[in-house]
């Protein structure tokens, strides 16, 4: 564990230097024991890959009390269990107009788009974080034979559900947003709700399969 | 209470409060007000909270429709406000008793006022805050900037206002500043010592591709210490990022939460509402400090925001 001010009011800790589960299993217990027993000068707790980033409210502590506490944290963090990840399915078309990038996809690795939608339904993914937006999770690791380069431009409006692809991850847009990765299919499923509990569709730790769906259980799915 | 009709929006106004933290693990980014001293200040100058909402204009005010009976104060940039033809200051209550016309221009110094109303604006909240944030088109009114013709229903008073101003000595210890007081960030060792000291002697012009997610600047390139080898890790708001080009980004309120390039330094806290009012054009410098001076300066500077007994004349 190592600790690093990133400002005045937050402590970067990192776990790891390379992205891996094991890594990202220790990010989880941290987070879960701050979850359940928040100190009280605790402001925010933003999870990524390797590392968690603490904000405090500066008038009740400062960086050595944050490193003193996590020191404890981490401690007992360690003899926790592992939570059983989550399985999450998520229907996708696909299709034409909700696949705008497929084609783009396949001809880059001299694939058919039905390969890629194979290559891209038959494993199940991690999620290591969410961010840019509520709901947002970044999903790995995709398989090396579709992992393609964002768009050079992105799109001024995504729209919500959009399943994409950037480089070895993948993920779906939970709100209409701009965003520069591949759009390859489309899922009617709602990802983000602040009515639901959880709000969020996909959380940090759980396992995310995709499955391929025609246009047809595509508008039954979004009219249910 | 009647509620407020917008006649204009200016550029860009959105309702906003101090944000909603606390939503990292979900993806959600903190948003709130780009000046949340201004928004503090004016919300006690109407008797209110001093979270409560209030509108944030950017560059160009607007016109807006009071309701009878309607207290306001403007706080943070100067832009010419007037109140049915008559200039009026900022930093200062002003009753409507049967309904006016509030207009105001281009900003003639700063880039953001915020307008607060006594009862505060009431819009839906979420995740426990008003705040606007645009990328997502989450909070505030229906998620977006507003627009000619938006109305906005306002709570209740909570309190007589009394007539108070804010005190000119706290006024100028909490002005605008060209230089900003910066810590090292989480990757400073690893860019050069040139780059380091460049980034400290360097001016550099904020460009007009600068909103509430940050502010990019303009200045000869900044070495990047690992162009694009960055694993994607949290970032902290005010975070002064290095692009692999040698562009420097400070990240503004509606900042994404995670990112991938270096961090030569970060903003003190005491700088960060200064931060959002830095218009396009502005040229900047950076001078370091340490965290431990940050820390003192922000604790003095909520001890005299809390203490109205020091705030008001």
């Amino acid at each position: 564990m190592r600790f690093c001010p990133a400002s005045d009011q937050s402590m970067l800790i990192y776990l790891g230097d390379e992205i891996s589960l094991a890594t990202h299993q220790r990010v989880l217990k941290l987070l879960n024991l701050l979850q359940k027993e928040p100190p009280v000068w605790l402001r925010n707790v933003q999870p990524a890959y390797c590392s968690l980033m603490l904000t405090f409210d500066a008038c009740r502590a400062d960086h050595a009390e944050v490193e003193a506490v996590l020191h404890q944290f981490e401690a007992r963090a360690e003899s926790l269990r592992p939570r059983k990840p989550r399985k999450v399915e998520i229907p996708v078309c696909y299709d034409g107009e909700f696949a705008p990038d497929l084609e783009h996809v396949a001809r880059t690795h001299s694939l058919k788009p039905k390969d890629v939608i194979r290559l891209h339904t038959s494993r199940s993914y991690h999620a290591y974080f969410l961010g840019f937006a509520a709901g947002f999770a970044y999903l790995g690791d995709l398989a090396d034979e579709i992992a393609t380069p964002r768009l050079d431009v992105p799109r001024k409006k995504v729209p919500a559900g959009s399943v994409a692809i950037a480089g070895k991850q993948t993920a779906v847009y939970p709100f209409s947003t701009p965003g520069g990765w591949r759009l390859i299919g489309r899922t009617p499923l709602t990802l983000f709700r602040a009515d639901r509990k959880p709000m969020e569709l996909i959380s940090i730790g759980d396992q995310v399969h995709f499955y391929s769906i025609s246009p047809k259980e595509y508008s039954e799915l979004a009219s249910q | 209470m009647s509620p407020l009709v917008v006649k204009s929006p200016g550029l860009l106004t959105t309702v906003q409060d101090l944000g909603r933290p606390g939503y990292g693990s979900i993806g959600v980014s903190p948003a709130g007000a780009a000046d949340p001293v201004a928004l503090r200040l004016t919300n006690l100058l109407v008797g209110n909270e001093p979270g409560a909402a209030a509108l944030e204009m950017t560059l160009v005010g607007g016109t807006y429709a009071l309701p009878d009976g309607a207290v306001i104060a403007i706080g943070g940039a100067n832009m010419g406000a007037s109140l049915d033809g008559q200039s009026i200051d900022l930093w200062t209550p002003y009753s409507a008793p049967r309904g006016s016309e509030l207009v105001l221009g281009p900003t003639k110094n700063y880039a953001r006022a915020y307008l607060a109303i006594a009862g505060g604006f009431q819009v839906p909240l979420f995740l426990g805050s008003a705040s606007t944030h645009l990328l997502s088109g989450t909070g505030g009114h229906e998620g977006r900037a507003l627009r000619k013709g938006d109305v906005l229903q306002l709570g209740a008073p909570q309190q007589k206002i009394k007539r108070h101003r804010i005190s000119q000595s706290v006024l100028v210890s909490l002005k605008p500043r060209k230089i900003l007081r910066v810590a090292d960030g989480p990757q400073a060792e690893q860019f050069s010592s040139e780059a380091c000291e460049a980034f400290t002697r360097q001016t550099f012009r904020v460009t007009e591709e600068s909103d509430r997610l940050g502010l990019r600047l303009e200045a000869p390139p900044i070495p990047s210490p690992s162009p694009g080898r960055m694993i994607t890790e949290p970032v902290s708001l005010g975070a002064i990022q290095i692009t692999p080009s040698g562009q420097a980004i400070i990240l503004g309120v509606d900042q994404q939460t995670t990112g991938g390039y270096p961090k030569i330094a970060n903003v003190i806290g005491v700088d960060l509402h200064r931060v959002g009012q830095l218009r396009p054009r502005v040229e900047i410098r950076f001078e370091r400090t340490s965290l431990a001076v940050a820390r003192a300066l922000w604790i003095e500077q909520e001890r005299l925001l809390n203490n109205p007994s020091q705030l008001f004349v």
